[in-house]
């Protein structure tokens, strides 16, 4: 099949996917509270909703900003979907993430500003996880390309099941969940207003979460990478692994910055750094 | 447009700010959120944000300094949107109607759409005053409930 209608069907089918998975976030959360809970579509109504608003502007720079969050997870996940190069992959999440924090430093906001500087954090305390996830990738194929993955019998995770542990620490942050939502919260909105989201409104909200969903699909795609072949194991991995967050997200009250970043580097960069460290001594992979 | 028209109807996001209110209603908004009432299954969320509301309740009578934040507030808060007055204070002033410093109902400062008397305001009336904005919304648009 050409690559072109690969992307375009990608990038049609996963907010579809995205949004259906954050209903059932919203869904399995209520329950797990004792609620009922929305619709399952709850999302799209929203989405619906927010694009339907009068658009409030507080600066022209954040829509510049929040078009490219936008258009660099696109990026990535046309990367993913047609099995181009993994570092390249985590360079592009690096680039959109700093979208998103010049997006909230480019308003007078205080609440946006806080938001952002935490965005910043949150970044410090997963971009290095995320580069040493590609380098044990290449440690164990002797090739960053994510179709070499797929060519493999064995998968992944056998070999490199602590960078997978990692990977799920990051998983929560990315996803904001608890015990790490501190640049923005998805429940207790009265601490920091909505922090990095703050001065968004209308259209321009909707378009934050659309590529939230985007980003949902992005990153359990990644996760079912580390069980590649046959792919329904992986997808099935990816979805317990998502359903885990749900899990610790509830069970968990918000840590402060600083504890996200030192656990996030204590465990991610160590588990990491000796997985790589075990594959090149003990293994001898050159 | 229609799926917009239905979105509206379907995700009312509330803001609730309390102007000089006793308390009484503030809780008995909260426990609309609560578990019992559980208003999240229509899709009402509280959000802490009017850049980000659809609906603002407001419980407790104008006084004279809340009446600027009030303003401010209803001005931050993007089209479409909806104003409730919840409790007998802020219809009308209740007790305090003719207090100095009182202007007297939520009306005198924003328009209301929808008024939610009580004393305080039971959560089964707020989540009718709700519903009713949302109707009034609805019939605003030509959209059939």
């Amino acid at each position: 099949m050409n690559p072109f209608w690969i992307a375009l069907i990608a990038v049609i089918v996963v907010p579809i996917i995205g949004g259906l998975l954050a209903g059932i976030d919203r869904k399995i959360t209520a329950r797990l509270q004792g609620r009922w809970g929305p619709p399952i579509v709850q999302p799209f109504f929203d989405f619906f909703k927010l694009l339907g608003k009068s658009r409030i502007a507080t600066s022209r720079m954040q829509f510049v900003w929040i078009y490219g969050y936008l258009v660099f997870m696109i990026a990535c996940l046309v990367f993913l979907v047609l099995k181009l190069d993994i570092l390249l992959l985590v360079f592009l999440l690096g680039f959109a993430g700093v979208s998103f924090a010049l997006g909230g430093f480019s308003c007078k906001s205080p609440y946006s500003h806080f938001g952002a500087n935490r965005e910043l954090l949150q970044m410090l305390s997963y971009e290095p996880v995320l580069l040493l996830m590609a380098l044990g990738i290449y440690a164990q194929n002797g090739s960053f390309m994510i179709s070499e993955i797929f060519n493999r019998s064995e998968p992944l995770l056998a070999s490199l099941w602590p960078i997978f542990i990692a990977l799920l620490v990051i998983l929560t942050i990315k996803l904001r969940k608890s015990p790490f939502d501190i640049s923005t919260s998805h429940h207790a909105h009265q601490e920091l207003v909505k922090g990095i989201m703050t001065e968004y409104s209308g259209p321009y909200y909707a378009l934050i979460q659309l590529t939230e969903w985007y980003e949902i699909v992005l990153l359990l795609g990644i996760i079912a990478l580390f069980w590649a072949n046959p792919l329904w194991v992986g997808i099935l991995i990816a979805l317990a692994a998502f359903i885990l967050e749900l899990f610790i997200d509830n069970i968990a009250a918000r840590m402060t910055a600083g504890w996200m970043v030192r656990f996030s580097w204590a465990i991610g960069l160590v588990l990491c750094v000796l997985n790589i460290a075990y594959l090149y001594l003990m293994k001898g992979v050159s | 447009m229609g799926i917009i028209h239905t979105s509206r109807i379907k995700s009312p996001w509330i803001m609730h700010f309390d102007n000089s209110s006793c308390n009484g209603c503030d809780i008995e908004v909260l426990a609309c959120l609560t578990p019992l009432y559980d208003v999240e299954r229509f899709g009402i969320v509280n959000m802490g944000n009017p850049k980000h509301a659809d609906v603002l309740v407001i419980t407790g009578p104008v006084n004279r300094r809340t009446a600027r934040v009030l303003k401010n507030l209803y001005a931050q808060v993007p089209d479409p949107k909806m104003v409730i007055a919840v409790g007998t204070c802020a219809c009308s002033g209740g007790v305090f109607h003719n207090c100095y410093n009182i202007l007297g109902g939520v009306d005198k400062v924003v328009p209301v759409d929808v008024y939610v008397p009580g004393c305080a305001a039971r959560p089964e009336a707020i989540i009718d005053g709700v519903v009713l904005a949302l109707q009034k919304l609805a019939q605003a648009q030509g959209v059939a409930k």
